[in-house]
């Protein structure tokens, strides 16, 4: 039987960790509620002479009954809200992320790396098809496009999904916790061939990817990462223009970036 | 008897009254115009969002609309709405020859309104003001049109069909079917027609003047 | 049909002038026939919707495996299923389309066309709607767009294959998914289907407000009629949102606006944002009624009282407000603002209390109960049981950060079958059982009843549990075959397994097809009261009713619900008794 995927995200288990908790309410609710049921069913059920206790309620146990369920949402609401900020908040993107293009099409994602000239969106971009590198030490920003209709930018493993909308640029960051080949999978109905619009994600140490980089006639290779770095001194942040520029390099400990220091 | 019984059965003797207080059509037609406020929300909605995420693609208030003559085609409508009333007060008197000189001003006033609206769009599309992915590359994007048109063209059509609604009663009329007692058609139709000219007051706001 | 309806009518016809042939069963305008109409017609479609969803599950049990054709491939053009394996253009055709049907054309008109034309009248002691002409257009409304969205699977192209929820750009260019006619059709059927809805949705308010009976107070409405209240209202104001967006639609693909073409302004999320702003009021609509029927069954079936009846009406209400702000939570991952997706989880969260207060009134309800397990009866528990996770799934997918991951996978699909067809559809075959001696003058058959029941139970958990699974594991949803990603590769097994129980389930369908037809002509008679229940369809009128309903228009006296009060002489005290004595009771239907 399926069970949550492997997590190799920096806020998988923090996904996760509210699934869990939710499991758990949910998981007491259900049986508590399922117990109570079937008790009931067999206590109550019709024999010769049973009458029905005549109630039309009790406002009382409708209170509690009303707030119980309120609390338990508004504490699983609570919850949330942080984990969601901090992923989807575009402040919250790490500043030093490297930062890749990634744009969808029926029925392929194409990656786009900066080419030696340092910059994305250039003529000299290196373009993968279904197939994304990254490195292993540091955030990535994936800036998602689609050509013609939605897709859906799915990474089981790390806990990632955003939809591509075609006319719009959506950032989406992650940090892998380990290196290795992972799913790259759509998840939106995008067509006829939806259903092989699929790829790999592929996560390199730093000097591995610096390698590939090279092999590719890509970029500029990766520094060593500086977590508290100003945006200046990133090389490729420039070239994203898609991030806003003017995002702060670090909000307090929502963002990742100074949680994990480089290893 | 235990209180509670006898209070369930006072209770059955002093609710008697039950409904509105309105006859069934003119609820019914209070029910059917709020569907066409969300219907009409729909598309002002619609216009509004497309507006807000593109606004260089919508033309300045009178720079390819022609508002002073849709200003004077409000004021028409505006006036159709009055003449309702007066048809709607007379028939209330049971003066018969009220309720058809006003019906008939009104159905003439609403199909002005919509002669108006044809020269209107005649005009426009004469321009290359049309809906369609070919129409106002000179504005910018066809956007404009295809939002204007869809505004206008759905009001003109629920003129239409008041303007047919009308001539009925028209026609109802002159058979003397309505008296000072019964003339729900005319009240409800009367509503009805209000609704479109307050629709059309918005919509020449929002697509006209700002 | 019009056999059995002869029968049925015959003994009872007290009109003077007998009305012909045709406008006594086709173009009538007696909300009982329309109702009867509309459930002929919606059954029908729940059987297409079914077997739409057998052939996806062929196809997810063995994708493209040519050792397994599809059974019965020979049925189909070669466009559809070539040499036995079914083509990924009419799977996505299956996948819209069974959503579209079950939905719009089975779901929606069992809960609202079938019960509220036929229940609103009976149980507010009115003669007939308010507009019976209205009603009649709306029947043959709703058949005409069915005969358009059937034409769609016979065009060149196939069906639509944009699924259920239409999104643009790809439903907005045949470019994309290869159908041009079958996606116009979908628009035309569901424009027209939208106003079938509306014209219902008028005369139901109407009716409820202005022809009550004397002595129907709003608070001794039956809850059927209440959620049916509320759910028309509902549809009054969701349909002509949608109506707005299927326009701009069909008029991007006609006439060539740019309402959702990218490349000249348009937006691809605002169809999403008023789909959903319809489509989220639509979830209720496709569950109050359901809830409405329940709480009746229940109530009759532990013959008490329901436990705290204000609190459900207000339950019903309240979500029926709430629904509105809560659209976005199907947009979480479609690039919406982040800030407006929290505060969307915040409405969601809230909007899962009402919910909540209602399963425990029908614990409530149940508790120090006379249970009576009438086949009706075990469809409302079970509803209970199955809403209850139906619920709970949702609050996963309600949070956030959960739903990036959840999002458009199986559990969506878990989820979304444990309200409607565990939730809903248990509701409608209780209620079909429930008010079929009323609506026919005779018993459905409770041996093949609880048998039907109890495999129904059986094989939708089979069928549907693990998709939970499937969903936690990162099945996408609408694959057409899994087997390309080798992380789903390991669900082989189970998928064969989910098929297997989805085609048992489906064929326990013919038990209660066969008992439906069966006791249309066999049935035994039934009496007027056969649940000893109190509204006023069971005291008040004969099985079947006449045309007029009530012989004279009944007083009504106390609420629904006064079983086993300690004044009445009996069991039960139906509304429109007078005094403080039951009157003699004919005696119960023996199950």
């Amino acid at each position: 039987m399926g069970w949550l995927p492997e997590a190799v995200s920096t806020y998988a288990d923090r996904i996760d960790g509210i699934f869990y908790l939710i499991l758990v309410i949910t998981g007491v609710i259900f049986v508590v509620v399922e117990a109570v049921l079937l008790l009931f069913v067999f206590k109550y059920r019709h024999r010769e002479g049973r009458a029905a206790h005549y109630t039309h309620g009790n406002t009382k146990v409708e209170i509690v009954w009303t707030a119980i369920p309120a609390l338990l949402c508004v504490l699983i609401g609570v919850l949330s809200i942080g984990p969601w900020l901090e992923i989807r908040n575009q402040a919250n993107i790490p500043a030093d992320a490297y930062a890749i293009d990634l744009t969808a099409k029926q029925f392929e994602w194409n990656a786009s790396y900066p080419g030696p000239d340092g910059r994305l969106g250039t003529a000299d971009d290196v373009i993968k098809r279904n197939q994304i590198h990254i490195p292993g030490d540091r955030p990535v920003v994936v800036t998602l496009r689609s050509e013609d209709v939605i897709h859906s930018f799915f990474l089981p493993e790390f806990r990632v999904k955003q939809d591509a909308v075609p006319g719009m640029e959506i950032p989406v960051w992650f940090q892998a916790t380990r290196t290795g080949e992972f799913t790259l999978a759509c998840a939106e109905l995008c067509g006829t061939g939806h259903t092989r619009m699929g790829g790999r994600l592929i996560v390199h140490s730093a000097e591995d990817f610096n390698a590939w980089l090279q092999s590719e006639g890509a970029g500029p290779p990766l520094g060593p990462r500086v977590a508290e770095a100003s945006a200046e001194d990133i090389p490729d942040q420039e070239a994203s223009a898609d991030v806003p520029s003017e995002r702060p390099v670090a909000v307090g400990t929502a963002s990742p970036s100074t949680d994990h220091d480089h290893p | 008897m235990t209180t509670q019984a006898a209070a369930l059965d006072r209770g059955g003797m002093d609710a008697t009254e039950v409904g509105m207080g309105v006859y069934n059509m003119k609820l019914g037609m209070w029910v059917f115009l709020l569907s066409e406020v969300m219907f009409f929300t729909s598309l002002i909605g619609g216009y509004i969002i497309l507006r807000g995420a593109h606004p260089d693609m919508f033309a300045q208030p009178g720079v390819v609309l022609n508002v002073p003559l849709t200003a004077f085609n409000t004021f028409l409508l505006i006036c159709s709405s009055v003449t309702m009333v007066l048809a709607f007060a007379g028939i209330e008197r049971g003066d018969q020859a009220k309720l058809k000189m006003w019906l008939i001003a009104t159905a003439v006033i609403g199909m002005a309104f919509l002669g108006v609206q044809v020269y209107e769009y005649i005009q426009l599309s004469g321009h290359g003001f049309v809906p369609t992915v070919e129409g106002y590359r000179a504005e910018g994007a066809p956007l404009y049109g295809t939002t204007f048109y869809t505004m206008t063209g759905f009001h003109g059509f629920h003129v239409l069909m008041g303007v047919l609604a009308l001539w009925y009663l028209v026609i109802q009329a002159f058979r003397g079917k309505y008296t000072a007692g019964s003339h729900g058609a005319v009240e409800i139709t009367g509503l009805y027609w209000h609704f479109v000219d307050l629709v059309w007051i918005i919509l020449f706001t929002i697509v006209y003047l700002i | 049909m019009a056999t059995t309806m002869t029968d049925a009518h015959a003994a009872h016809a007290q009109d003077h002038h007998e009305p012909s042939f045709l406008r006594k069963y086709v173009f009538s305008e007696d909300h009982k026939v329309i109702g009867i109409q509309f459930l002929f017609m919606s059954l029908f479609f729940l059987m297409i919707g079914g077997l739409l969803a057998a052939i996806m599950r062929w196809q997810l049990a063995y994708p493209t495996d040519p050792s397994r054709p599809l059974p019965g491939a020979g049925l189909f053009p070669e466009t559809m299923v070539n040499a036995g394996i079914i083509l990924p253009e009419f799977y996505n055709s299956a996948v819209t389309m069974h959503g579209t049907i079950m939905i719009f054309f089975a779901i929606m008109p069992l809960l609202v066309g079938v019960f509220a034309n036929y229940l609103i009248p009976l149980q507010i002691g009115a003669p007939d709607m308010a507009f019976p002409k209205l009603n009649m257009m709306s029947f043959w409304t709703a058949f005409v767009a069915g005969l358009i969205i059937m034409a769609g699977f016979f065009v060149e192209g196939g069906h639509s294959a944009a699924g259920w929820t239409q999104y643009v750009p790809l439903s907005a260019d045949p470019e994309w998914t290869g159908v041009y006619t079958g996606q116009q059709l979908w628009l035309i059927a569901m424009t027209v289907l939208g106003f079938s809805s509306l014209m219902g949705a008028v005369n139901y308010i109407t009716t409820v407000i202005n022809m009550r009976a004397p002595g129907m107070t709003w608070l001794r409405m039956p809850l059927p009629t209440w959620a049916l209240f509320i759910t028309a209202i509902l549809i009054l104001l969701a349909i002509p949102v949608l109506t707005g967006a299927l326009i701009m639609l069909l008029f991007d693909q006609t006439i060539g606006t740019t309402f959702f073409t990218v490349a000249t302004g348009g937006e691809p999320l605002l169809w999403q944002h008023m789909f959903w702003f319809f489509g989220h009021p639509e979830v209720y609509i496709l569950i109050l009624p359901a809830m409405g029927f329940v709480s009746e069954i229940i109530s009759a079936g532990s013959r008490k009282p329901v436990f705290g009846y204000n609190a459900m009406v207000l339950a019903i209400v309240a979500i029926g407000f709430i629904g509105w702000i809560v659209w976005g939570h199907h947009m979480f991952q479609s690039g919406m603002n982040p800030t407006l997706g929290m505060s969307f989880m915040v409405t969601t969260m809230i909007i899962a209390v009402p919910s909540a207060i209602k399963t425990f009134n029908w614990l409530g309800t149940m508790w120090r109960g006379d249970l009576h397990f009438h086949t009706p009866m075990l469809h409302a528990v079970a509803f209970v049981a199955m809403f209850v996770i139906g619920g709970l799934s949702g609050v996963f997918v309600a949070s956030t950060p959960v739903d990036i991951f959840l999002h458009d996978t199986y559990f969506v699909v878990a989820h979304i079958h444990y309200v409607l067809f565990g939730g809903s559809l248990f509701a409608i075959f209780g209620a079909i059982t429930f008010w079929f001696p009323k609506m026919f003058g005779r018993m459905m058959n409770s041996s093949l009843g609880k048998i039907h029941f109890w495999l129904t139970l059986l094989f939708f958990n089979l069928t549907f549990f693990p998709m939970h699974n499937l969903g936690i594991a990162g099945m996408m949803r609408r694959i057409y075959d899994f087997t390309q990603y080798e992380f789903l590769t390991q669900f082989q097994g189970l998928q064969v397994f989910i098929s297997w129980s989805a085609f048992l389930l489906v064929a326990t369908q013919v038990i209660f097809a066969f008992n439906f037809i069966y006791s249309l002509f066999k049935g035994a008679e039934a009496p007027q009261n056969p649940w000893h229940a109190n509204s006023l369809e069971w005291t008040a009128a004969p099985s079947p009713p006449p045309h007029g309903n009530f012989e004279r228009t009944p007083t009504v006296y106390r609420g629904p619900y006064e079983y086993s009060h300690p004044d009445a002489a009996d069991d039960y005290w139906p509304q429109n008794a007078p005094g403080h004595a039951a009157p003699a009771s004919e005696p119960a239907y023996a199950e």
